[in-house]
């Protein structure tokens, strides 16, 4: 049964980045692009946890942890250039 | 058995959730609704994917790890803060002062005060 | 005074400590004498950037505040799904709304920001300049008054008996 439900996750998680990158393709404005940036981001460090409950191993955990700190990280540094026009003042 | 079903209801649920905030992503007309649907479904998705590894490493194969709690604390925190930033990028790029409603003070909200005017009031540079 | 020299935030050392233990996952003397020692030594380097220590209400009380927010994430969270999914969009009734705030300290200001981020559709989006009042959109508010009626009731009244 956690199988079932395990691959019904990961095609959710899947489907939802798919839709994640077409709206950075087709986004009107910049702050949308940089939502759908972080939306991805997001939705990847999920993906990892599954794929990590698939292979029943937790050394995927250091990695979705990065990509949590990466994606807060780099969202933080585009809105700042956009807002400031500079990252660090 | 319970247990089991626990972990599939986690996952069914985080993937949904994790979904529709994708979805609202794109069926919503404006992009400060837009904003709506990431911060808040998209996070309590992961948050579940996550709730849902923990109790599998725990009660299935016997491993106890904290950093699924760590991530999942990480991620509730930082989600406000960048729905935040992407409102004042919104709000930079496409509001006026008189397209939303007054501050009820003296002073406009934060993304209209020049910089020159909030050193002249405080009597400090930032 | 000495106490207050070695550590200038008693909560920053707990929590570092607490979080280098999740981080290495392992609880071994080794590991809590390392996480104590950065606990100690981190806070002192970053003083410059904590120039006064937040005071804290009682512990019943933030706990209370924390089970009452997590649940009402996860009421918005199923509120929010249904609207993004069975209302069409001419129907959904988005608006801004200020709220006055009665908060003064910068970490009571930024937990209720955070709040009302992640509670039933509303984002915060912009704070005034002189810090009395908080710009907050709603996804679907047909009465805003409610909307602003129940942060102020249900969030912030609760806020204030916690840091002021």
């Amino acid at each position: 049964m956690i199988q079932i439900a395990l691959i019904f996750a990961l095609g959710c998680f899947g489907l939802a980045i798919l839709i994640n990158l077409y709206k950075i393709i087709t986004a009107p404005g910049i702050g949308d692009r940089i939502l759908a940036l972080d939306t991805l981001a997001i939705n990847a460090i999920a993906l990892i946890t599954l794929y990590g409950i698939l292979m029943e191993t937790t050394m995927y955990f250091e990695a979705s942890m990065i990509f949590a700190m990466t994606g807060f990280v780099a969202t933080v540094s585009y809105t700042r250039f956009i807002l400031r026009g500079d990252i660090i003042e | 058995m319970i247990i089991d079903i626990l972990i599939s209801a986690f996952l069914v649920v985080s993937g949904v959730f994790g979904l529709v905030g994708s979805i609202g992503l794109v069926k919503l007309p404006d992009p400060m609704m837009r904003l709506h649907a990431p911060t808040k479904a998209t996070t309590l998705g992961v948050g579940g994917a996550l709730l849902a590894s923990l109790f599998y490493f725990y009660f299935v194969v016997g491993r106890f790890s904290w950093h699924e709690l760590l991530i999942t604390l990480f991620l509730f925190l930082t989600a406000p803060i960048t729905g935040h930033f992407i409102a004042k990028v919104h709000i930079h790029r496409h509001e006026r002062p008189d397209t939303l409603p007054p501050p009820g003070g003296a002073r406009p909200w934060a993304s209209f005060e020049s910089d020159d005017a909030r050193t002249r009031t405080e009597g400090h540079e930032l | 005074m000495l106490i207050r020299k070695i550590l200038p935030h008693p909560y920053l050392t707990l929590m570092l400590v607490v979080v280098w233990q999740m981080l290495v996952n392992k609880l071994t003397l080794g590991n809590l004498v390392l996480g104590l020692v950065l606990g100690l030594i981190i806070p002192i380097l970053t003083a410059p950037y904590w120039p006064n220590r937040p005071r804290l209400g009682s512990l019943p009380r933030i706990v209370e505040y924390m089970v009452i927010v997590l649940w009402d994430i996860v009421v918005a969270n199923i509120q929010v799904a249904l609207i993004i999914l069975f209302k069409r969009n001419a129907d959904i009734r988005p608006t801004w709304i200020t709220v006055p705030l009665e908060l003064h300290s910068p970490e009571a200001i930024t937990v209720l920001a955070g709040t009302i981020t992640m509670t039933p559709g509303t984002v915060s989006s912009d704070l005034s300049a002189d810090g009395h009042s908080l710009l907050v959109h709603c996804l679907h508010a047909p009465d805003p008054d409610a909307v602003r009626e129940q942060i102020k009731t249900r969030y912030e009244r609760r806020l204030k008996e916690i840091f002021e």
